[in-house]
Protein backbone atom coordinates (compact mmCIF):
# COMPACT_ATOMS: atom_id res chain seq x y z
CA UNK A 1 0.00 0.00 0.00
CA UNK A 2 1.56 3.44 -0.73
CA UNK A 3 0.74 6.72 -0.56
CA UNK A 4 0.17 7.13 -4.66
CA UNK A 5 -2.33 4.38 -4.32
CA UNK A 6 -4.35 5.75 -1.01
CA UNK A 7 -4.34 9.51 -2.56
CA UNK A 8 -6.11 7.50 -5.75
CA UNK A 9 -8.42 5.28 -3.42
CA UNK A 10 -9.88 8.85 -2.05
CA UNK A 11 -9.54 11.05 -4.77
CA UNK A 12 -11.05 8.74 -7.56
CA UNK A 13 -14.11 7.81 -5.59
CA UNK A 14 -15.05 11.08 -4.90
CA UNK A 15 -14.39 12.77 -8.46
CA UNK A 16 -16.19 9.43 -10.19
CA UNK A 17 -19.75 9.94 -7.85
CA UNK A 18 -19.66 14.01 -8.59
CA UNK A 19 -18.68 13.77 -12.25
CA UNK A 20 -20.29 10.79 -13.87
CA UNK A 21 -24.06 12.44 -13.31
CA UNK A 22 -22.50 15.52 -14.94
CA UNK A 23 -20.97 13.59 -17.61
CA UNK A 24 -24.46 12.12 -18.59
CA UNK A 25 -25.78 15.73 -18.34
CA UNK A 26 -22.91 17.06 -20.82
CA UNK A 27 -23.71 14.12 -23.06
CA UNK A 28 -27.50 14.77 -23.32
CA UNK A 29 -26.26 18.84 -23.72
CA UNK A 30 -24.33 18.15 -27.00
CA UNK A 31 -27.43 15.96 -28.26
CA UNK A 32 -29.65 18.86 -27.17
CA UNK A 33 -27.13 21.49 -29.07
CA UNK A 34 -27.21 18.87 -32.17
CA UNK A 35 -30.97 18.76 -32.46
CA UNK A 36 -31.78 21.88 -32.20
CA UNK A 37 -32.61 22.18 -28.36
CA UNK A 38 -31.73 24.40 -26.01
CA UNK A 39 -30.91 21.45 -23.38
CA UNK A 40 -32.27 21.33 -19.73
CA UNK A 41 -28.38 21.85 -18.74
CA UNK A 42 -25.68 19.74 -17.71
CA UNK A 43 -26.57 19.94 -13.52
CA UNK A 44 -29.89 18.23 -14.35
CA UNK A 45 -28.61 14.65 -13.74
CA UNK A 46 -28.23 16.29 -10.23
CA UNK A 47 -31.17 18.13 -10.22
CA UNK A 48 -33.24 14.71 -11.26
CA UNK A 49 -30.84 12.60 -8.44
CA UNK A 50 -31.54 15.07 -5.33
CA UNK A 51 -34.81 15.24 -5.88
CA UNK A 52 -35.16 11.05 -6.70
CA UNK A 53 -33.83 10.57 -2.96
CA UNK A 54 -35.95 13.01 -1.67
CA UNK A 55 -39.24 10.61 -2.74
CA UNK A 56 -41.04 7.83 -1.20
CA UNK A 57 -39.58 4.53 -1.29
CA UNK A 58 -42.03 1.67 -3.10
CA UNK A 59 -41.58 -1.77 -3.29
CA UNK A 60 -43.78 -3.45 -5.96
CA UNK A 61 -46.07 -6.13 -4.42
CA UNK A 62 -44.63 -9.46 -4.27
CA UNK A 63 -40.70 -8.56 -4.69
CA UNK A 64 -38.44 -10.09 -2.56
CA UNK A 65 -34.96 -9.19 -1.17
CA UNK A 66 -33.35 -9.53 -4.57
CA UNK A 67 -35.48 -6.49 -5.88
CA UNK A 68 -34.15 -4.31 -3.03
CA UNK A 69 -30.31 -5.34 -2.93
CA UNK A 70 -29.95 -4.98 -6.31
CA UNK A 71 -29.12 -1.37 -6.50
CA UNK A 72 -26.61 -1.31 -3.67
CA UNK A 73 -25.07 -4.21 -5.38
CA UNK A 74 -24.77 -2.10 -8.27
CA UNK A 75 -23.33 0.91 -6.69
CA UNK A 76 -21.16 -1.13 -4.44
CA UNK A 77 -19.42 -3.40 -6.97
CA UNK A 78 -18.94 0.08 -9.09
CA UNK A 79 -17.58 1.90 -6.02
CA UNK A 80 -14.62 -0.68 -5.29
CA UNK A 81 -13.81 -0.27 -9.12
CA UNK A 82 -13.58 3.34 -8.85
CA UNK A 83 -11.25 3.15 -5.85
CA UNK A 84 -8.59 0.58 -7.10
CA UNK A 85 -8.80 0.91 -11.28
CA UNK A 86 -5.99 2.70 -12.62
CA UNK A 87 -7.77 6.33 -13.31
CA UNK A 88 -6.22 9.32 -11.80
CA UNK A 89 -2.92 7.19 -10.60
CA UNK A 90 -1.12 4.37 -11.75
CA UNK A 91 -1.17 2.78 -8.51
CA UNK A 92 -3.73 0.92 -6.48
CA UNK A 93 -4.73 0.62 -2.85
CA UNK A 94 -5.29 -3.34 -3.27
CA UNK A 95 -3.19 -4.35 -5.86
CA UNK A 96 -4.74 -7.81 -6.67
CA UNK A 97 -8.46 -6.51 -7.25
CA UNK A 98 -6.92 -3.88 -9.86
CA UNK A 99 -6.47 -6.80 -11.75
CA UNK A 100 -8.02 -7.08 -15.38
CA UNK A 101 -9.98 -10.19 -14.40
CA UNK A 102 -11.72 -8.99 -10.76
CA UNK A 103 -12.73 -5.78 -12.28
CA UNK A 104 -15.02 -7.10 -15.84
CA UNK A 105 -15.94 -9.54 -12.84
CA UNK A 106 -17.23 -6.77 -10.62
CA UNK A 107 -18.83 -5.16 -13.84
CA UNK A 108 -20.63 -8.30 -14.37
CA UNK A 109 -21.82 -9.17 -10.71
CA UNK A 110 -23.62 -5.61 -11.22
CA UNK A 111 -25.12 -6.08 -14.38
CA UNK A 112 -26.41 -9.48 -13.60
CA UNK A 113 -27.82 -8.18 -10.04
CA UNK A 114 -29.91 -5.85 -11.97
CA UNK A 115 -30.76 -8.52 -14.41
CA UNK A 116 -32.39 -10.42 -11.52
CA UNK A 117 -34.02 -7.98 -10.18
CA UNK A 118 -35.65 -7.08 -13.53
CA UNK A 119 -37.04 -10.96 -13.35
CA UNK A 120 -37.97 -10.92 -9.67
CA UNK A 121 -40.62 -8.03 -10.16
CA UNK A 122 -42.56 -10.60 -12.17
CA UNK A 123 -43.19 -8.12 -14.95
CA UNK A 124 -43.30 -8.90 -18.81
CA UNK A 125 -41.09 -5.75 -19.30
CA UNK A 126 -38.50 -6.93 -16.57
CA UNK A 127 -37.84 -10.41 -17.79
CA UNK A 128 -38.14 -8.96 -21.45
CA UNK A 129 -35.54 -6.64 -20.38
CA UNK A 130 -33.39 -9.15 -18.20
CA UNK A 131 -33.21 -11.67 -20.92
CA UNK A 132 -31.95 -9.04 -23.69
CA UNK A 133 -29.56 -7.53 -21.31
CA UNK A 134 -27.72 -11.00 -20.44
CA UNK A 135 -27.78 -11.91 -24.01
CA UNK A 136 -25.77 -9.13 -24.57
CA UNK A 137 -23.81 -9.35 -21.36
CA UNK A 138 -22.83 -12.97 -22.18
CA UNK A 139 -21.42 -11.75 -25.66
CA UNK A 140 -19.73 -8.05 -24.53
CA UNK A 141 -17.66 -9.91 -21.33
CA UNK A 142 -15.75 -12.05 -23.31
CA UNK A 143 -14.50 -9.15 -25.70
CA UNK A 144 -13.50 -6.70 -22.52
CA UNK A 145 -11.47 -9.80 -21.64
CA UNK A 146 -10.02 -10.41 -24.68
CA UNK A 147 -9.27 -6.66 -25.96
CA UNK A 148 -7.83 -5.99 -22.70
CA UNK A 149 -5.91 -9.44 -22.37
CA UNK A 150 -4.34 -8.49 -26.09
CA UNK A 151 -2.83 -5.08 -23.87
CA UNK A 152 -1.72 -7.06 -21.00
CA UNK A 153 0.10 -9.59 -22.62
CA UNK A 154 2.76 -7.38 -23.62
CA UNK A 155 3.22 -6.59 -20.51
CA UNK A 156 2.99 -10.11 -19.23
CA UNK A 157 0.77 -9.02 -15.91
CA UNK A 158 -3.28 -8.80 -16.10
CA UNK A 159 -2.58 -5.96 -13.94
CA UNK A 160 -4.66 -2.68 -14.95
CA UNK A 161 -1.74 -0.36 -13.17
CA UNK A 162 1.07 -2.31 -14.50
CA UNK A 163 -0.93 -1.87 -18.44
CA UNK A 164 -0.98 1.65 -18.11
CA UNK A 165 2.24 2.31 -16.48
CA UNK A 166 4.12 0.53 -19.44
CA UNK A 167 2.00 2.22 -21.66
CA UNK A 168 3.24 6.07 -20.43
CA UNK A 169 7.28 4.35 -20.17
CA UNK A 170 7.07 3.18 -23.94
CA UNK A 171 4.63 5.41 -26.02
CA UNK A 172 5.33 3.53 -29.43
CA UNK A 173 2.96 0.73 -28.17
CA UNK A 174 0.05 3.01 -28.21
CA UNK A 175 0.40 3.14 -32.05
CA UNK A 176 0.34 -0.70 -32.59
CA UNK A 177 -2.11 -3.22 -34.85
CA UNK A 178 -2.73 -4.68 -31.41
CA UNK A 179 -3.77 -1.23 -29.80
CA UNK A 180 -5.76 -0.46 -32.64
CA UNK A 181 -7.79 -3.38 -33.03
CA UNK A 182 -8.16 -3.78 -29.18
CA UNK A 183 -9.11 -0.33 -28.79
CA UNK A 184 -12.33 -0.90 -31.87
CA UNK A 185 -13.31 -3.93 -30.20
CA UNK A 186 -13.58 -1.89 -26.64
CA UNK A 187 -15.13 0.76 -28.28
CA UNK A 188 -18.04 -1.36 -29.51
CA UNK A 189 -17.91 -3.10 -25.93
CA UNK A 190 -18.17 -0.10 -24.08
CA UNK A 191 -21.49 1.40 -26.14
CA UNK A 192 -22.99 -1.91 -25.86
CA UNK A 193 -22.41 -2.52 -22.19
CA UNK A 194 -23.73 1.16 -21.31
CA UNK A 195 -26.70 0.73 -23.16
CA UNK A 196 -25.83 3.61 -26.14
CA UNK A 197 -26.92 3.71 -29.74
CA UNK A 198 -27.13 1.88 -31.64
CA UNK A 199 -27.23 -1.31 -29.23
CA UNK A 200 -30.07 0.20 -26.72
CA UNK A 201 -31.50 4.01 -26.49
CA UNK A 202 -31.29 5.18 -22.97
CA UNK A 203 -34.10 8.09 -23.32
CA UNK A 204 -36.52 5.83 -25.10
CA UNK A 205 -39.72 5.68 -24.25
CA UNK A 206 -40.92 2.45 -26.82
CA UNK A 207 -41.47 -0.60 -24.35
CA UNK A 208 -40.49 -3.33 -27.10
CA UNK A 209 -37.28 -1.84 -27.99
CA UNK A 210 -36.02 -1.49 -24.03
CA UNK A 211 -33.76 -3.10 -22.57
CA UNK A 212 -31.95 -1.46 -19.30
CA UNK A 213 -35.03 0.88 -19.24
CA UNK A 214 -37.14 -2.00 -19.24
CA UNK A 215 -35.30 -3.58 -16.54
CA UNK A 216 -35.75 -0.94 -14.43
CA UNK A 217 -39.03 0.15 -15.23
CA UNK A 218 -40.24 -0.94 -11.53
CA UNK A 219 -37.29 1.07 -9.15
CA UNK A 220 -39.26 4.30 -7.45
CA UNK A 221 -37.49 7.12 -5.33
CA UNK A 222 -34.11 6.67 -3.39
CA UNK A 223 -33.75 2.76 -4.97
CA UNK A 224 -33.85 4.37 -9.03
CA UNK A 225 -31.77 7.12 -7.85
CA UNK A 226 -29.30 4.32 -6.87
CA UNK A 227 -29.74 2.84 -10.19
CA UNK A 228 -29.56 6.16 -12.52
CA UNK A 229 -26.42 6.90 -10.28
CA UNK A 230 -24.82 3.34 -10.80
CA UNK A 231 -25.39 3.66 -14.69
CA UNK A 232 -23.96 6.75 -14.92
CA UNK A 233 -21.14 5.75 -12.92
CA UNK A 234 -20.13 2.98 -14.93
CA UNK A 235 -20.39 4.88 -18.18
CA UNK A 236 -17.63 7.16 -16.59
CA UNK A 237 -15.41 3.71 -15.85
CA UNK A 238 -16.15 2.49 -19.00
CA UNK A 239 -15.09 5.47 -20.62
CA UNK A 240 -12.19 6.23 -18.31
CA UNK A 241 -10.75 3.25 -19.23
CA UNK A 242 -10.79 3.27 -22.38
CA UNK A 243 -9.35 6.65 -22.12
CA UNK A 244 -6.21 5.30 -20.12
CA UNK A 245 -5.63 2.37 -21.71
CA UNK A 246 -5.04 3.46 -24.94
CA UNK A 247 -3.84 7.57 -24.15
CA UNK A 248 -2.65 7.04 -20.24
CA UNK A 249 -0.75 10.83 -20.70
CA UNK A 250 -1.29 12.82 -17.53
CA UNK A 251 -1.95 9.59 -14.77
CA UNK A 252 -0.02 10.70 -11.59
CA UNK A 253 2.79 8.31 -11.03
CA UNK A 254 4.16 10.21 -8.05
CA UNK A 255 2.31 11.15 -4.92
CA UNK A 256 2.92 14.87 -5.36
CA UNK A 257 -0.14 17.32 -5.06
CA UNK A 258 1.06 18.92 -8.63
CA UNK A 259 0.46 15.27 -10.13
CA UNK A 260 -2.21 14.32 -8.60
CA UNK A 261 -4.15 17.62 -9.67
CA UNK A 262 -2.38 16.50 -13.43
CA UNK A 263 -4.34 13.48 -13.21
CA UNK A 264 -7.64 14.80 -12.47
CA UNK A 265 -7.63 17.26 -14.83
CA UNK A 266 -6.42 14.93 -17.55
CA UNK A 267 -9.14 11.84 -16.59
CA UNK A 268 -11.67 14.82 -17.12
CA UNK A 269 -10.58 16.21 -20.33
CA UNK A 270 -10.26 12.53 -21.79
CA UNK A 271 -13.32 11.45 -20.22
CA UNK A 272 -15.17 14.58 -21.53
CA UNK A 273 -14.24 14.51 -24.91
CA UNK A 274 -14.78 10.85 -24.96
CA UNK A 275 -18.68 11.28 -23.76
CA UNK A 276 -19.12 14.36 -26.10
CA UNK A 277 -17.92 12.47 -29.17
CA UNK A 278 -20.04 9.15 -28.12
CA UNK A 279 -23.02 11.68 -28.01
CA UNK A 280 -22.57 13.44 -31.26
CA UNK A 281 -21.76 10.21 -33.09
CA UNK A 282 -25.46 8.63 -31.55
CA UNK A 283 -27.00 12.22 -33.68
CA UNK A 284 -25.89 10.19 -36.68
CA UNK A 285 -26.39 7.05 -35.69
CA UNK A 286 -29.90 4.58 -35.69
CA UNK A 287 -30.69 1.99 -33.36
CA UNK A 288 -29.67 -1.49 -34.68
CA UNK A 289 -32.43 -4.22 -34.81
CA UNK A 290 -31.74 -6.57 -31.64
CA UNK A 291 -31.45 -9.23 -33.64
CA UNK A 292 -28.43 -7.60 -35.57
CA UNK A 293 -27.29 -6.83 -32.28
CA UNK A 294 -25.04 -10.09 -32.05
CA UNK A 295 -23.31 -10.13 -35.70
CA UNK A 296 -22.11 -6.57 -34.25
CA UNK A 297 -20.82 -8.21 -31.26
CA UNK A 298 -19.19 -11.00 -32.69
CA UNK A 299 -17.60 -8.45 -34.75
CA UNK A 300 -15.54 -6.56 -31.78
CA UNK A 301 -14.72 -9.88 -30.40
CA UNK A 302 -13.22 -10.91 -33.42
CA UNK A 303 -11.21 -8.14 -33.40
CA UNK A 304 -10.10 -8.52 -30.17
CA UNK A 305 -9.18 -12.15 -30.86
CA UNK A 306 -6.95 -10.82 -34.11
CA UNK A 307 -5.66 -8.47 -31.24
CA UNK A 308 -3.98 -11.02 -28.80
CA UNK A 309 -3.03 -13.05 -32.17
CA UNK A 310 -1.10 -9.85 -33.18
CA UNK A 311 -0.16 -9.27 -29.92
CA UNK A 312 1.76 -12.76 -29.78
CA UNK A 313 2.92 -12.97 -33.35
CA UNK A 314 4.18 -9.20 -33.78
CA UNK A 315 5.86 -9.38 -30.29
CA UNK B 1 -23.58 11.16 -42.89
CA UNK B 2 -22.29 14.47 -44.13
CA UNK B 3 -25.63 15.59 -45.25
CA UNK B 4 -26.63 15.36 -41.69
CA UNK B 5 -23.88 17.58 -40.60
CA UNK B 6 -24.57 19.88 -43.44
CA UNK B 7 -28.20 19.90 -42.71
CA UNK B 8 -27.44 20.47 -38.39
CA UNK B 9 -24.70 22.97 -39.09
CA UNK B 10 -27.44 24.90 -41.72
CA UNK B 11 -30.51 24.37 -39.20
CA UNK B 12 -28.57 25.68 -36.20
CA UNK B 13 -30.72 26.01 -33.38
CA UNK B 14 -34.85 25.84 -33.83
CA UNK B 15 -35.67 26.63 -30.32
CA UNK B 16 -37.87 29.52 -29.96
CA UNK B 17 -36.27 31.67 -26.84
CA UNK B 18 -37.76 31.44 -23.60
CA UNK B 19 -41.21 33.05 -22.52
CA UNK B 20 -41.03 34.78 -19.03
CA UNK B 21 -41.60 32.33 -16.13
CA UNK B 22 -45.50 32.05 -15.60
CA UNK B 23 -45.92 34.55 -12.12
CA UNK B 24 -47.48 31.48 -10.07
CA UNK B 25 -45.42 28.69 -8.63
CA UNK B 26 -46.69 25.21 -7.08
CA UNK B 27 -46.36 24.32 -3.34
CA UNK B 28 -45.12 21.51 -5.30
CA UNK B 29 -42.01 22.87 -7.08
CA UNK B 30 -40.08 23.53 -4.31
CA UNK B 31 -40.10 19.90 -3.36
CA UNK B 32 -39.05 18.93 -7.14
CA UNK B 33 -36.29 21.31 -7.16
CA UNK B 34 -36.30 21.96 -11.01
CA UNK B 35 -36.73 18.57 -11.97
CA UNK B 36 -40.37 16.89 -13.27
CA UNK B 37 -40.30 13.74 -14.33
CA UNK B 38 -43.81 12.80 -16.43
CA UNK B 39 -46.12 10.09 -16.99
CA UNK B 40 -48.38 10.57 -19.78
CA UNK B 41 -51.69 9.21 -19.77
CA UNK B 42 -54.66 8.92 -22.21
CA UNK B 43 -57.76 8.55 -20.02
CA UNK B 44 -59.85 8.48 -23.42
CA UNK B 45 -58.58 11.45 -25.50
CA UNK B 46 -58.99 11.75 -29.22
CA UNK B 47 -55.66 12.36 -29.50
CA UNK B 48 -55.31 16.28 -30.45
CA UNK B 49 -53.53 16.67 -26.98
CA UNK B 50 -51.48 13.88 -27.36
CA UNK B 51 -49.89 15.93 -30.63
CA UNK B 52 -49.74 19.46 -29.10
CA UNK B 53 -47.81 17.36 -26.04
CA UNK B 54 -45.47 16.37 -28.74
CA UNK B 55 -45.05 19.70 -29.85
CA UNK B 56 -44.30 20.91 -26.64
CA UNK B 57 -41.36 18.06 -25.88
CA UNK B 58 -40.36 18.70 -29.33
CA UNK B 59 -37.23 20.93 -30.38
CA UNK B 60 -39.02 24.13 -30.97
CA UNK B 61 -40.82 24.48 -27.44
CA UNK B 62 -38.33 22.66 -25.81
CA UNK B 63 -40.08 21.58 -22.18
CA UNK B 64 -37.22 20.16 -21.42
CA UNK B 65 -34.74 23.00 -21.17
CA UNK B 66 -36.94 24.00 -18.41
CA UNK B 67 -36.42 20.52 -16.03
CA UNK B 68 -39.39 18.14 -17.54
CA UNK B 69 -38.98 15.07 -18.90
CA UNK B 70 -41.43 12.35 -20.39
CA UNK B 71 -40.62 8.78 -18.78
CA UNK B 72 -41.52 5.52 -19.61
CA UNK B 73 -42.92 4.25 -15.83
CA UNK B 74 -45.26 6.09 -13.29
CA UNK B 75 -42.65 4.74 -10.96
CA UNK B 76 -40.27 6.81 -12.43
CA UNK B 77 -42.62 9.82 -12.31
CA UNK B 78 -43.79 13.08 -10.28
CA UNK B 79 -46.26 14.42 -12.31
CA UNK B 80 -48.88 12.11 -14.66
CA UNK B 81 -50.06 14.13 -17.52
CA UNK B 82 -53.88 12.73 -18.50
CA UNK B 83 -55.65 13.81 -21.35
CA UNK B 84 -59.33 13.51 -22.14
CA UNK B 85 -62.23 12.64 -20.25
CA UNK B 86 -62.21 9.65 -18.34
CA UNK B 87 -63.86 6.93 -20.00
CA UNK B 88 -65.28 3.69 -17.79
CA UNK B 89 -62.92 1.74 -19.12
CA UNK B 90 -59.96 3.98 -18.35
CA UNK B 91 -61.53 5.19 -14.54
CA UNK B 92 -59.66 2.00 -13.04
CA UNK B 93 -56.30 1.83 -14.75
CA UNK B 94 -56.16 6.07 -14.22
CA UNK B 95 -56.76 5.32 -10.66
CA UNK B 96 -53.81 2.51 -10.09
CA UNK B 97 -51.34 4.64 -12.33
CA UNK B 98 -52.06 7.43 -9.67
CA UNK B 99 -51.31 4.86 -6.99
CA UNK B 100 -48.15 3.59 -8.21
CA UNK B 101 -46.66 6.89 -8.49
CA UNK B 102 -44.46 7.60 -5.42
CA UNK B 103 -45.02 11.13 -3.19
CA UNK B 104 -44.63 13.99 -3.83
CA UNK B 105 -47.36 13.30 -6.66
CA UNK B 106 -49.24 16.10 -8.83
CA UNK B 107 -51.74 15.63 -11.81
CA UNK B 108 -51.98 17.63 -14.71
CA UNK B 109 -55.54 17.54 -16.53
CA UNK B 110 -54.30 18.96 -19.77
CA UNK B 111 -57.53 20.12 -22.48
CA UNK B 112 -61.02 20.79 -22.21
CA UNK B 113 -62.22 17.04 -21.73
CA UNK B 114 -60.05 16.83 -18.84
CA UNK B 115 -60.94 19.79 -17.67
CA UNK B 116 -64.63 19.35 -17.45
CA UNK B 117 -65.58 16.65 -20.18
CA UNK B 118 -65.54 19.10 -23.11
CA UNK B 119 -67.61 17.83 -26.16
CA UNK B 120 -68.49 14.59 -24.06
CA UNK B 121 -70.56 16.45 -21.35
CA UNK B 122 -73.05 13.61 -20.60
CA UNK B 123 -71.94 11.30 -22.72
CA UNK B 124 -72.59 7.42 -21.48
CA UNK B 125 -69.46 6.10 -22.02
CA UNK B 126 -68.00 8.51 -19.69
CA UNK B 127 -66.82 8.43 -15.85
CA UNK B 128 -66.85 12.15 -15.56
CA UNK B 129 -63.67 14.97 -15.76
CA UNK B 130 -60.02 13.83 -14.24
CA UNK B 131 -61.00 15.70 -11.21
CA UNK B 132 -63.76 13.37 -10.60
CA UNK B 133 -61.56 10.52 -10.66
CA UNK B 134 -57.46 11.67 -8.94
CA UNK B 135 -56.79 15.17 -7.36
CA UNK B 136 -55.87 17.39 -10.02
CA UNK B 137 -53.40 20.30 -8.84
CA UNK B 138 -52.92 21.91 -12.37
CA UNK B 139 -55.61 22.35 -15.17
CA UNK B 140 -53.92 23.67 -18.63
CA UNK B 141 -57.46 24.83 -21.30
CA UNK B 142 -57.76 24.66 -24.46
CA UNK B 143 -59.27 22.21 -26.57
CA UNK B 144 -56.62 21.42 -27.96
CA UNK B 145 -54.33 23.52 -25.43
CA UNK B 146 -51.87 25.10 -27.72
CA UNK B 147 -48.10 23.93 -26.56
CA UNK B 148 -46.84 27.34 -25.09
CA UNK B 149 -49.96 26.72 -23.07
CA UNK B 150 -48.79 23.28 -21.65
CA UNK B 151 -45.59 24.46 -21.05
CA UNK B 152 -46.55 27.58 -19.49
CA UNK B 153 -48.66 24.99 -17.28
CA UNK B 154 -45.17 22.68 -16.83
CA UNK B 155 -43.43 25.70 -15.71
CA UNK B 156 -45.49 26.38 -12.67
CA UNK B 157 -43.68 22.48 -11.46
CA UNK B 158 -40.57 22.96 -12.25
CA UNK B 159 -40.10 26.26 -11.17
CA UNK B 160 -37.95 27.32 -13.70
Amino acid sequence: MTALGLAGAVVQPVLIVAGAPVLVGVMRQVRARLEGRAGPGIRQPWRDLRKLFGKERIAPRGTSEVFRVAPLVLVATTLVITVVAPFVTVASVLNPVADLFVVVALLAVGAVALALAGLDTGTAFGGMGASREVTILALVEPTLLVAILALSARVGSTNLGDVVSSMVREPSRVISPVSLLAAVALVIATVAENGRIPVDNPSTHLELTMVHEAMVLEYAGPDLALVELASAMRLSVFLGLLANLFVPWGIATTATPAALLAGVLALVLKVGVLGAALAAAEVFLAKLRLFRVPELLAGSFLLSLLAVAASYFLA
Amino acid sequence: MLNLWRMIRRTGRVAEPAPPAPAEQLPAAGALGGSVQIRHVDAGSCNGCEIEIGAAFGPVYDAERYGARLVASPRHADALLVTGVVTRNMAEPLLRTFDAVPAPKVVVAVGDCARNCGAFAGAYGAVGAVRDVVPVDVEIAGCPPRPEAIVDGLRKLTGR
